[in-house]
């Protein structure tokens, strides 16, 4: 879910970067110094998260819960995802500085939109919910915000040259159980977070 | 969080941040081996210049291009051309296995540049760097933020990773293992608002008015300049070799 420098063309490079940047643009203007300390630590609680790694039969994979992400904190994840994959580049030297705005685009755009609804739904949402609708409601969130953001990410694949359609294709296949993974965990931490804390799920996306 | 991990201290980190990024947006564009191949090797000189430590290098480089292999491993297979190997349904074609390895170069020697000019440059200079280079202050504020409380979150995450185990709690792949995973990642996230809430009281106790104090950046140095100057001939040459 992480596309590397050197893969996409020129044109899917820019056009990215640039509604990259609006939306970190737009997630900054509702940043102040109230508000910065709860992103910056969200931030780095996702990053921290994201590098938890998930048995997968054999394999492992670690997870990245954008859609949480999202839910938590509306549009402030542009530039909370921007963040997290500089402080990849500097702390692990990965590179991606040219898919920097590839990679915040194809994360983000899912997390804010599925983000923004699942607020809207929790907000109608009684207090009293029965532990099903929450359940189905994070299972939601995760799979969806995951799934737009392998799509995103073949899409930008499939327009950067036509050999990489049927590669993209295949990656998609392959996530799909990994989406899966995003809905129950996404589902079993909503279900904690709207326990625990309810008012930090209730409170409008906008004194996020 | 050092200042400086790398053995080498100067060129200066604005000098840095802004060669790396010219390098990567160049070298992405190229698509002759020659020029490719010139890329690899400075980027693979500058790390030794750096005096990055080879099993960091090693582990690093291994991790990287691990994660190359994971993205790039269909594309032999999936573009058309000429075949080169034929097994059942599937076809190697030599413009999928070019295409390939053409990638896996620029992507190679943009993370050794990387490497090379960010790793050892610490978040604070790396910040200070993104502040002189007019970068929205409240996104400097938020790479500050997440990369110092990355490490405390972390331990945070060890600590109940711990209490989970105490209680005999073994990874699997089952839906117990995942909506354990799942409540961890909630009470992560909790431990994380609360923190927050008081990191946020104790910032604006102490007049914090939306920038924290940084190292002041010298002023830019000769040898500074010398290493821009080295830097653009190198770039050059790339764009000479690339298109020449």
């Amino acid at each position: 879910m992480h596309i590397v420098d050197g893969v996409l063309a020129m044109p899917v490079l820019l056009g990215s970067a640039g509604l990259a940047l609006v939306g970190v643009g737009l997630g900054l203007r509702g940043l102040d110094e109230t508000t910065i300390a709860r992103t910056g630590l969200l931030t780095a609680a996702f990053f921290s998260i994201s590098l938890l790694h998930i048995p997968l039969g054999p394999t492992s994979t670690h997870l990245l819960l954008t859609g949480l992400m999202g839910l938590l904190l509306g549009w402030a994840v542009f530039p909370a995802i921007c963040v997290a994959l500089l402080l990849q580049a500097l702390l692990f030297g990965y590179g991606g500085l040219t898919v920097l705005g590839a990679n915040t685009l194809n994360l983000a755009l899912p997390a804010l939109l599925v983000g923004l609804g699942g607020r809207a739904l929790l907000a109608r949402l009684p207090r009293a919910a029965s532990s099903w609708a929450l359940l189905s409601l994070g299972a939601a969130v995760g799979a969806l915000a995951f799934i737009g953001s392998a799509l995103l990410v073949a899409g930008a694949l499939a327009a950067s040259g036509e050999g990489f359609w049927a590669a993209a294709r295949l990656a998609l296949l392959a996530q799909l159980p990994v989406a899966v993974l995003e809905a129950v965990v996404t589902a079993a931490a909503l279900r904690l977070l709207w326990t625990v804390r309810p008012e930090l799920l209730v409170a409008p996306a906008s004194a996020v | 969080m050092n200042d400086c991990g790398a053995v080498v201290c100067w060129p200066d980190a604005r000098i840095r941040l802004c060669c790396t990024l010219a390098f990567a947006v160049l070298v992405v564009g190229l698509e002759r081996w020659s020029a490719l191949l010139v890329a690899l090797l400075s980027g693979g000189l500058l790390v030794a210049w750096a005096g990055v430590a080879v099993r960091r290098l090693l582990r690093l480089l291994l991790l990287f291009e691990g994660g190359l292999l994971l993205t790039l491993a269909l594309l032999p297979f999936t573009v058309p051309g000429k075949v080169l190997w034929q097994g059942g349904a599937i076809t190697l074609t030599e413009q999928g296995a070019l295409l390939t390895g053409m990638i896996a170069v620029r992507a190679t020697a943009v993370a050794l540049v990387s490497l090379a000019l960010l790793s050892g440059l610490g978040v604070s200079r790396f910040a200070a760097a993104l502040r002189a280079l007019r970068v929205p202050l409240a996104l400097v504020e938020l790479v500050l933020l997440s990369a110092r409380y990355l490490d405390v979150l972390e331990r945070e995450q060890r600590r109940l990773r711990v209490a989970m185990r105490a209680r005999a709690f073994r990874p699997r792949t089952d839906f117990h293992t995942l909506s354990s995973y799942g409540f961890l990642i909630g009470m992560i996230l909790v431990r994380a608002l609360e923190r927050a809430e008081r990191v946020s009281a104790a910032m604006r106790c102490r007049g914090y008015a939306g920038r924290m104090p940084l190292p002041e950046l010298a002023p830019l140095r000769a040898a500074d300049l010398g290493f821009a100057i080295g830097f653009a001939l190198l770039l050059g040459a790339l764009v000479v070799l690339g298109h020449g």
